[in-house]
């Protein structure tokens, strides 16, 4: 030992205690949550013990996102899971949860993980929505009246060659329209799905499909065409046939409504022909807030721009006075396109028909974070219950002071007055243990729990093969002062070798591990140190103690 | 004074034969049972989604109307079950929702809540734990799982090679992977589920049974040197004899800890205590009939610096198990 003066080595032991005791000391922390009154996100302080709890024992969820490349591809993947990642912590950071976790794990995935959510759907948008906005003039020209035609006789033309199988008509694009025609549930082989579905219609398929004329009552606006919304994926899908594509009005694009509208008893969507360059997109954003209509007093979201934005929308609806623009998000047209009164520059704002004003603040959160370079896809995704979390605290609490208690009772019976000297320092242990887990602000997760009291009944080998070794040093016939001596001299080696080991298997299980099995292996490593420690630092100082008041100690209670 | 096993002296080393029999058919029990039952791996492993839930006391369902709603939701062959407490269910589909993007967990992890929304209904259930894994992430974790036994392992070689020597790491390492093999085959035997929980056990079971084997070869070290002109079998029988008294308080101590964990520590931890309780009798058991009778033969087939007296103890030893008590003290 090098420390050998009692003095120094009690000094030692309660600076350690002092920390450890300093360390768990409930203390005010800095939480972000959202006031449940005016649901806007704020700080509290609140006083809580500062130990890190995992998922599993204080519930919330955790999501891992790739890049869904299935409809946009990335041209930099590497860049694009980067820039992500910025994007996704400012819109966390404002989503209100606390001490949330967005890390990158490999090269091409994201973890989130959020503690205390409450509701996961609402989460789970806020990540994963693209939240990409543009504003674009709608069509005034008719264009696509114009072009409906030719489309249906390239349709026909096709639709001949098609039941062959050899027809254009992507798998996707089948699958596609099986699902939207509701009327047909029987499973039916491609082929036939294409001959049945389309044949019957092939006069003007898409002409009959897409319906520019007024539908009793409902006034269509500009470039506006209502489709059924049973044949929105049918007509999605003819309209991505190349040879139909290639039909479609130059210099235009089309994209769907966001919303539905009824019509009397049917549901339809709108179909939007729009200008393909945007005049301006949600990157010149630099703030957008939630608010209340006064007219409709339904939610709405204004935003704000940045100078060259500024400009480019000046110059876009000064251009189009009169002109209808739609406003789209993630590829879908928000409401039905406002006229253009004037110019607009700096400021504007979106009318969210039919949403709360939660989706109102939610999307204003996402704009404000910018948009996804590539949409986002889960490949996992887990959630714990609160209640469940602290059913596992509970049961974790209850087993670690059983299996306490069973330990001390065996190391007083069997050990005696040294048995209580190792009980001591087992307290200790614990101590240190769970300050060590404060002071390194590492997480304590279930697994990590269950190794923390697997290890209270491990912790005690160091003990045990000391004490061990001091009863075979008696037992030889040497005096109680030489058999400690030896005792702990002798143990070491045992002790060093045999945690090594298991500190080493403990970082591999560091290494492979997620979550809460890295909790686990931080948890063993150091409650192993901490035993190794105690047991043979803190043990021995207590003997010293014990032999410093009774110098003459001739039988050793152990 | 209580002393367990205080210089005992009881012939381990010989035998080790009648031990290489257990070992033997437990080997073929573990077999038995992985070729019955094949491991039930959780769903972090095979991907699939896990829905936890609690119904709500109001509400009458039962596992033939969840079935039921799954198949139509699309997500049909999932394993349902229902706990000890009423009401409470686990669902695990293991498959991805027909015709969905298996690595894109949201349409499956969908298909199942819609389907409880129908059996159930909405806001009549309470969400206990869920879970959803593609099938690219479950097999990442199989293989990081496995590099992380196959790494541990070449670790600790390595750094028994450099404390003790390079046959004393062997002779651990053998004993651990026996240790392995049969905790895998009593997984299978108990048709526990391999979660990352349970890997988790496993590591453990083999730090502790390392642990445990490290004892004893830490004795044989030292008593190679103490007892230079005695046999390496004597000194293998005397050196477990002599660390018998910690190992049977310290494995004590696990198991009290450990069957508490059991019995107070809830569902999710259950399986890793079982594990663990299973690994400390089988670390033991390896300790003392594998990794010292092991030790013996690789000094008996590449002997070392230390390999006095091996021949001859080997062929003492194989002359017959009623050989005199040997080791014994003073």
């Amino acid at each position: 030992m090098v420390v050998t003066t009692l003095k120094t080595r009690i000094g030692i032991i309660a600076v350690a205690i002092v920390a450890s005791v300093i360390a768990l000391i409930p203390r005010a922390q800095t939480l972000r949550v959202v006031d449940s009154e005016t649901k806007q996100v704020k700080d509290i302080q609140e006083k809580r013990v500062p130990l890190k709890l995992g998922l599993d024992l204080q519930g919330g969820m955790h999501l891992g996102l790739e890049l869904d490349q299935s409809k946009r591809v990335s041209a930099d993947p590497a860049k694009d899971i980067d820039l992500a990642l910025t994007v996704l912590r400012k819109r966390i950071d404002e989503f209100g949860t606390q001490e949330p976790v967005i890390q990158k794990q490999g090269d091409d995935r994201i973890v989130v993980e959020l503690a205390g959510v409450t509701d996961p759907e609402r989460a789970r948008e806020i990540v994963q929505r693209s939240a990409f906005l543009e504003f674009r003039i709608t069509d005034r020209s008719e264009a696509l009246d114009k072009a409906l035609p030719a489309m249906d006789r390239t349709l026909q033309r096709l639709g001949v060659k098609a039941p062959t199988g050899a027809a254009p008509v992507t798998p996707s694009a089948v699958t596609q329209l099986l699902q939207g025609d509701t009327s047909k549930k029987q499973p039916i082989g491609k082929d036939s799905a294409v001959a049945r579905d389309t044949t019957p219609v092939l006069g003007g398929v898409l002409s009959s499909l897409i319906q520019p004329a007024s539908t009793a009552g409902f006034q269509l606006f500009p470039g506006e065409y209502l489709v059924e919304k049973g044949a929105v994926p049918l007509v999605d899908s003819l309209l991505r046939i190349p040879e139909v594509a290639a039909l479609f009005p130059r210099r235009f694009e089309y994209r769907w409504s966001a919303n539905d509208v009824s019509i009397g008893a049917k549901a339809y969507q709108l179909l939007y022909v729009l200008e393909d360059r945007p005049i301006v997109t949600g990157s010149s954003l630099v703030d957008a807030k939630e608010d209340i209509d006064p007219l409709t007093s339904g939610p709405i979201v204004t935003f704000e721009l940045d100078r060259k934005g500024a400009r480019d929308f000046g110059e876009g609806t000064g251009k189009n006075v009169g002109n209808y623009m739609a406003i789209i998000l993630d590829d879908k047209v928000q409401g039905r396109p406002p006229v253009i009164q004037e110019r607009i520059e700096r400021r504007g704002q979106i009318t969210l028909s039919g949403k709360t004003f939660q989706e109102a603040r939610d999307l204003a959160l996402t704009l404000r974070a910018g948009a996804l370079p590539v949409p986002l896809k889960i490949v996992e995704q887990g959630q714990v219950g609160a209640s469940l979390g602290a059913d596992s605290i509970r049961g974790g609490i209850l087993a670690g002071l059983v299996g306490t208690l069973l330990v001390v009772l065996i190391m007083a019976g069997i050990y005696r007055v040294s048995g209580m000297l190792a009980v001591g320092a087992l307290g200790l242990y614990i101590l240190f243990s769970l300050g060590l887990l404060s002071m390194l602000g590492a997480t304590l997760t279930l697994p990590g729990l269950a190794g923390l009291i697997l290890s209270v009944g491990i912790a005690v080998d160091a003990n045990v093969l000391i004490f061990e070794r001091i009863r075979e040093e008696l037992a030889l016939g040497k005096t109680v002062r030489l058999s400690i001596d030896e005792g702990f001299r002798h143990a070491m080696n045992a002790i060093v070798d045999s945690n090594v080991t298991t500190v080493m298997t403990a970082l591999f299980l560091f290494q492979f591990g997620t979550g809460p099995v890295k909790g686990f292996a931080v948890t063993l490593t150091i409650g192993v140190l901490a035993s190794m420690v105690t047991a043979v630092f803190v043990t021995r100082t207590f003997y010293m103690i014990w032999l410093d008041k009774q110098p003459t100690m001739q039988t050793l209670s152990i | 004074m209580i002393r367990f096993f205080a210089n005992a002296n009881y012939d381990f080393i010989g035998v080790r034969k009648y031990a290489y029999a257990v070992t033997g058919f437990l080997f073929a029990l573990s077999l038995f049972a992985l070729a019955a039952w094949r491991l039930n791996y959780s769903i972090e492993f095979t991907g699939g989604t896990l829905v936890q839930f609690k119904v709500d006391p109001s509400v009458q369902v039962d596992v033939a109307q969840l079935r039921g709603a799954l198949d139509r939701a699309g997500v049909p062959g999932s394993e349902i079950q229902a706990f000890r407490e009423p009401g409470s269910y686990t669902i695990r589909a293991r498959t991805a929702k027909a015709g969905a993007d298996a690595d894109n967990t949201q349409t499956t992890a969908a298909a199942v809540s819609s389907a409880l929304d129908q059996t159930v209904g909405q806001g009549k259930y309470r969400l206990d734990r869920s879970g959803a894994v593609g099938p690219k992430v479950g097999g990442e974790l199989r293989t990081k799982a496995l590099l992380a036994i196959f790494y541990s392992f070449l670790a600790v070689l390595a750094y028994l090679a450099y404390r003790f020597e390079w046959r004393f790491g062997l002779a651990a390492i053998v004993a651990t992977a026996h240790d392995i093999i049969l905790t895998i085959g009593f997984i299978a035997l108990m048709r526990l589920e391999v979660s990352l929980v349970v890997v988790g056990a496993v590591l453990s079971m083999v730090g502790y049974s390392l642990n445990d084997t490290i004892i004893i070869f830490d004795r044989v070290r030292e008593n190679l040197h103490k007892y230079k002109r005695d046999h390496f079998a004597d000194i293998l029988n005397r050196s477990v004899n002599e660390t018998l008294p910690r190992s049977i308080l310290t494995h004590g101590t696990t198991l009290a800890t450990l069957t508490s964990l059991a019995v107070f520590g809830g569902e999710v931890i259950r399986p890793f205590a079982l594990v663990m309780f299973f690994g400390v009798f089988t670390g033991t058991f390896s300790s003392i009939y594998i990794a010292s009778p092991v030790l013996m033969w690789i000094e008996h087939k590449w002997p070392g610096a230390e390999a006095r007296g091996v021949k001859q103890a080997a062929r003492a030893a194989g002359a017959g198990e009623k050989r005199e008590p040997v080791g014994a003290k003073g």
